[in-house]
């Protein structure tokens, strides 16, 4: 359940921007990698309770899983990890180093634009 | 109106672990995150360590549960200082919690602190305590599936211990699967196996220990 906290925490960052334009939350994008997933459903269960009559209260939240690369040691060929078939596409080695996993970002957020309030 | 962000969203964890890893090099320490599931031997492997290493190097431990300080009492009883955080629910301890504890542990007196997370795979994972060095534990009884379910987990790992190694002619567990799987997200972490009940294969995760406190020093 970390997504309780993923949820206050995206929450507390929200607000300030509502609060500093005097406005309301519509919508907000976040991204997370691979080995640091959320779960789309959980994440949005607990937001929903936290937004309750707050300037977030009924904003949707677009939850974007950036896929891993990967980059076989053998044939160089870079290629989207996946757990369930950790090899290279092209020569099916096992031997390869990982690209940064993408980390867990807020990226953007829409708010209600003031004047239309 | 849309605002671009790209704020990292667990940065008030980061910087808060930031504060703590300040906080261990200033005191010399080297400060280890336990992460495992429920009953993998958490507790009784850092009593056995406690004990053998008693003579060597100075040992305290953090201690993350859900309820109770049963394992903190563990850990004195095995000779080491020790905090409990009770987090009364939450799955995983946060850098704000541990910051909260070293104000309690007599840091001065320490070679390594061991912060012994709530048991759990998924979520401790996510969030930095400002430790030096991570180990993920598992045991044989667990069964052989664990690091394919968790990969995040186990891809964080700077070593992993397989224990109750002692109970492997047992259990339908196949180590060649779980070794296999663990190197497929994580190339780089040794993969120990032992028994803290045994002590059969402690001496090589001692090694281990003892050479994160030379490399850091």
């Amino acid at each position: 359940m970390h997504e309780t906290m993923v949820a206050q925490s995206i929450f507390e960052i929200i607000l300030e921007q509502a609060k500093q334009y005097n406005t309301t939350a519509v919508s907000a994008t976040i991204s997370c990698g691979q080995f640091n997933p959320i779960n789309d459903e959980v994440l949005n269960f607990a937001f929903e309770i936290i937004a309750k009559d707050t300037p977030c209260e009924g904003m949707t939240l677009e939850i974007i899983h950036i896929p891993l690369r990967a980059i076989c040691k053998g044939c160089k060929n870079e290629f989207d990890f996946d757990v369930y078939k950790p090899m290279c596409p092209m020569c099916e080695s096992c031997e390869f180093d990982f690209a940064q996993d993408a980390e867990l970002l807020l990226e953007n957020i829409e708010l209600k634009d003031p004047d239309t309030k | 109106m849309k605002i671009e962000l790209n704020k990292r969203i667990l940065d008030k964890n980061e910087e808060c672990a930031l504060q703590n890893a300040n906080f261990f090099a200033e005191h010399n320490i080297t400060c280890i995150n336990v992460i495992s599931s429920p009953g993998s031997g958490k507790t009784t492997t850092l009593g056995r360590t406690i004990r053998d290493l008693a003579d060597k190097i100075k040992i305290g431990v953090i201690e993350g549960d859900i309820f109770t300080d049963t394992d903190a009492e563990k850990i004195r009883a095995a000779g080491a200082p020790a905090v409990q955080i009770e987090t009364k629910g939450s799955c995983h301890l946060s850098a704000q919690q541990v910051t909260a504890a070293l104000s309690a542990i007599p840091a001065e007196t320490l070679d390594i602190i061991f912060i012994e997370n709530v048991g759990n795979l998924v979520c401790p994972s996510d969030f930095a305590l400002g430790e030096n060095a991570r180990v993920v534990i598992l045991s044989v009884p667990e069964g052989d599936d664990k690091p394919i379910k968790y990969p995040g987990t186990f891809a964080k790992a700077d070593v992993v211990l397989i224990n109750k190694i002692d109970l492997a002619p047992y259990i339908d567990f196949d180590l060649d699967r779980v070794i296999k799987d663990i190197k497929a997200v994580n190339h780089e972490a040794p993969i120990f196996q032992l028994s803290a009940t045994t002590g059969d294969g402690m001496q090589q995760w001692y090694d281990w220990l003892v050479a994160q406190i030379k490399c850091k020093k």
